[in-house]
């Protein structure tokens, strides 16, 4: 049954008429129009489809579009609009991480969410922080160095 | 030079402008058959480009992939694209310099040696004459035959080429909406058919009554054993076809197949031989003998196969997909469907996530297809769930490979004997004229049987006996391999192909051999080797990694060393490794040769990439097979390496500006299995010739 849901979506208000139970995945990419956030297993276990709920990563694919009602939400298509998100995608840019690229959306949403909460994170805090997402062109070492370059950029270049 | 002798591309597509065009506002158009799969091709296709024209890259557009506007050219596969479409890239582009500079000179009334090229703009005398290559391309006919006209700049003269320009698609595929798998036409509907558990299977039932009461807006298309549904939004499809899939019964295959390894290992075929050297029967010494089993493994691509088809009113089809072989699947739906692939079938190729090889692309353009049809001029979207994706794509196959060495009184190598049993690794569409798409003989009515592949051959690298040739000098060889054919499990290209397994053998048999002799696996190596540029790189990798190292302890360093194909780009690889209770991977080094690099940085990255595709398949991956399907459905069934496993890495490349450019995609796949084997076995004494070496497994071998 379609029922109106709103939510915040990268600053702005959104509402989707949809069945509530519909993941989020769908309604983002669907009813919003926004489809950077990657559809991948769509069973919560790759980590393509990661957006930020309240400023924590979740997984959108296995998160019910009703689950959102009221709070908001970052995609990657908000994700420069801050200091954090601009290091972390320049750093990216700057270290060539990726190949195909359709993971990186979702483990720039995670790392965000957690350059935001550590400081000055070794690299195996980083790597830990990111077990959950699957990457299958093996672009993960050069993503470690991105965000540890990232990191270093945020804390004024004292490194970790 | 003959054109096709510089690249087989020139003689399919020999005019300039099959390759470059000019657009009235200055941008230049490049065109090319191959496609970008994350390893950066356009990007290097594009530097070359630039280089010869002295345009820069950022006025270039690329078509890619493009079966009505691009080139017709082979597929992208087995590392060729530097190898091939670069070449004729870089013959094109100079001749239409020649060719634009030809005509300036004459509006110019200036010696040819007296023009030089700025950013597209044309300096006489090093001023700028206010005429540029675009403006000028307005009234030159770039229909002209490269070969004519070609004059490619020296090594030395270039200056793109060789630098680590940064990729000009990255930045759209960490945040745009670049692949296809988001892209949405106007209008488009979305699709989805219940995948058939195999080949072999064919529908027995299916309740359409009950699909239809449960979801009354949905059209359901039958042909043959193929049940599909088309709606208006995506989360419909998804339900609608999972309640299908509950509605349809098959039929039981007979008869039920048996192990994959007993069935290899018991081919009695005629082999394949494909080297012979001297006499191995006649040969004394000590002889050393392993055989190696490899499982089935998954392209497992993060994203599942996706594409978007119509069938217009006129009995056109147009197809977005993530094929890599664009002409290929265009031939193939001409078949299946009854239509001129090179006239009714437009494939434009859309990036996907990388996949590695063949996997769900080409199957899930032609479920689009097949559900267009129902509704003609609608655009169809086919998104397949993950668990088709593993279970309905072509996997990479199961192989045993027999490698055996006898070690000469000298203490050299007196004779290798390699077989590789293995399915045919390339079996792609359009193949001889045949579909190969698995759903296509399931249609009404069936689709003629294909005719078995016969593997790939010698000439193109071999599939099964890639790699299987040893490159060291020996002088008693000999090569074979049996092919399984009409298995229900569907196989087909994978990174690296038999070489993988191979190498794991050949260079696990090295290290035998070497210890044998009493001998250091490197120096044994390197006396080996005739081939300079084999013997270079392994004796720098074992210099980067420290060699030997630490051994014993559980904590030891491996080596290997190969020319993918034995005539490309050339790896070697040292890993260090730990063991507790599993394999960890601390260090991976590699040297890598692969003739003029023209994106140093571009190659750096495929060898990190591929050496962490290699170690996951070799420390996790394996299929789950049920009989004739199958049985993996999910990423928890199918582990592959997580962040934090991730060992240091450190390539080196040397550089050789005055040679051939060689495909680097997928050189170092087998020499790093390889060497996780060889380090294994020196940490705890213990060859493991089973793949993969999980947990389990390295448990079950401490405890034998
Ligand atoms: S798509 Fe959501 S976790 Fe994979
Ligand atoms: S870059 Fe391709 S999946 Fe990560």
């Amino acid at each position: 049954m379609a029922t109106e849901i709103e939510f915040e979506v990268n600053g702005g208000r959104q509402r989707v008429k949809e069945d509530g139970a519909t993941p989020l995945l769908l309604a983002l990419r669907n009813n919003l129009e926004l489809r950077g956030t990657r559809h991948g297993c769509a069973t919560g276990n790759c980590g393509a489809c990661a957006v930020l709920v309240e400023g924590r990563p979740v997984t959108s694919c296995n998160t019910p579009v009703e689950a959102v009602a009221g709070l908001t939400v970052e995609t990657i298509e908000g994700f420069e609009r801050d200091a954090v998100g601009k290091a972390l995608l320049g750093a990216f840019m700057n270290e060539q991480a990726g190949q195909c690229g359709y993971c990186l959306a979702g483990i720039l949403i995670r790392a965000k969410a957690f350059l935001v909460n550590t400081k000055s994170p070794s690299r195996a805090d980083i790597a830990e922080a990111l077990d959950d997402h699957l990457c299958r062109c093996g672009a993960h070492h050069r993503i470690l160095t991105a965000i540890e370059r990232a990191a270093n950029e945020l804390s004024g270049g004292q490194a970790a | 030079m003959s054109a096709q002798t510089i690249s087989p591309s020139l003689t399919d597509n020999p005019l300039c402008s099959d390759w470059l065009t000019f657009e009235a506002d200055g941008r230049v158009t490049l065109k090319t058959g191959k496609v970008e799969i994350g390893q950066g091709i356009l990007t290097a296709l594009v530097q070359i480009a630039a280089d010869e024209l002295d345009i820069s890259p950022d006025r270039f557009d690329v078509i890619s992939g493009h079966t009505a506007l691009g080139p017709v050219e082979a597929g992208t596969s087995s590392s060729l694209s530097i190898e091939v479409s670069g070449k004729a890239i870089r013959h094109a582009a100079s001749a239409v310099r020649k060719l634009l500079l030809t005509e300036a000179g004459t509006l110019l009334q200036a010696e040819m040696s007296n023009l030089s090229v700025v950013d597209g703009a044309v300096h006489v005398g090093g001023r700028d004459s206010s005429l540029t290559l675009s403006s000028l391309a307005s009234s030159v006919d770039l229909g002209q035959s490269v070969m004519e006209f070609a004059s490619p700049k020296q090594p030395g003269e270039r200056r793109l080429v060789g630098t680590s320009m940064p990729r000009i698609d990255l930045l759209h595929k960490a945040v745009g909406e670049h692949f296809i798998q988001n892209i949405a036409l106007p209008g488009m509907r979305h699709g989805r058919i219940v995948q058939p558990p195999s080949g072999v299977r064919r529908l027995v039932t299916f309740d359409e009554a009950a699909l239809a009461s449960k979801f009354p807006d949905v059209t359901i298309v039958r042909n043959g054993s193929i049940v599909g549904v088309i709606a208006e939004t995506e989360a419909v499809v998804i339900k609608a076809i999972e309640l299908a899939a509950k509605l349809v019964t098959w039929n039981e295959p007979e008869p039920p197949p048996k192990n994959i390894f007993g069935t290899l290992r018991a081919l009695d075929n005629a082999p394949e031989v494909t080297a012979d050297k001297g006499d191995v029967a006649a040969v004394t010494g000590k002889k050393i003998s392993l055989t190696v089993t490899k499982p089935y493994i998954a392209h497992a691509s993060i994203a599942p196969s996706c594409a978007i088809a119509t069938w217009t009113a006129s009995d056109k089809i147009e197809v977005l997909s993530h094929t890599q072989s664009p002409h290929g699947l265009a031939d193939g739906l001409g078949v299946v469907f009854g239509l001129d692939g090179m006239n009714d079938i437009t494939v434009i190729h859309k990036p996907g996530a990388g996949t590695y090889g063949h996997s769900g692309q080409d199957d899930a353009a032609l479920d689009a297809v097949l559900l267009a049809k129902s509704v003609p001029g609608v655009p169809v979207r086919v998104l397949w769930s993950r668990a088709d994706d593993f279970q309905s794509s072509p996997a990479g196959c199961a192989m045993v490979v027999h490698a055996e060495g006898v070690l000469g009184d000298d203490g050299r190598i007196a004779s290798i004997s390699m077989e590789s049993l293995s399915q045919p690794h390339a079996q792609r569409p359009g193949r001889g004229g045949f579909a190969e798409m698995t759903n296509a003989a399931l249609l009404d009515p069936p689709l003629p049987v294909t005719p078995v592949s016969a593997d790939v051959p010698p000439a193109r690298g071999g599939g099964a006996d890639r790699n299987a040739t040893p490159l060291y000098a020996i002088p008693n060889v000999h090569v074979q391999k049996r092919i399984l054919q009409k298995w229900p499990v569907r196989t087909s290209a994978l990174r690296g192909l038999g070489g993988y397994a191979n190498l794991y053998a050949l260079e696990g048999l090295m290290d035998e051999l070497a210890e044998a002799a009493g001998q250091c696996p490197v120096a044994f190596r390197v006396a080996h080797l005739e081939d300079k540029r084999a013997a270079y790189l392994i004796e720098r990798v074992a210099e980067m990694a420290g060699w030997p190292g630490p051994s014993g302890e559980g904590e030891a360093i491996g080596v290997a060393v190969s020319q993918y194909k034995n005539k490309s780009a050339y790896s070697a690889v040292a890993v260090r490794v730990r063991l507790d209770e599993e394999v960890r991977l601390l260090n991976v080094y590699a040297a890598v040769d692969s003739g003029e690099a023209v994106n140093p940085d571009g190659i750096r990255n495929q060898i990190e990439g591929s050496i962490i595709q290699a170690a996951s398949w070799t420390l996790k991956e394996a299929l789950a097979i049920d009989g004739d399907r199958i049985a993996t459905d999910g990423w928890d069934a199918y582990p592959i390496l997580k962040f934090s496993e991730i060992p240091e890495i450190e390539v080196e490349l040397v550089d050789r500006p005055e040679l051939p450019s060689l495909g680097v995609g997928e050189t170092a796949v087998g020499t790093t299995g390889a060497a996780i084997g060889n380090a294994v076995k020196r940490a705890i004494g213990l060859r493991l010739l089973d793949l993969p070496l999980t947990r389990d497994a390295i448990q079950a071998a401490i405890n034998k």
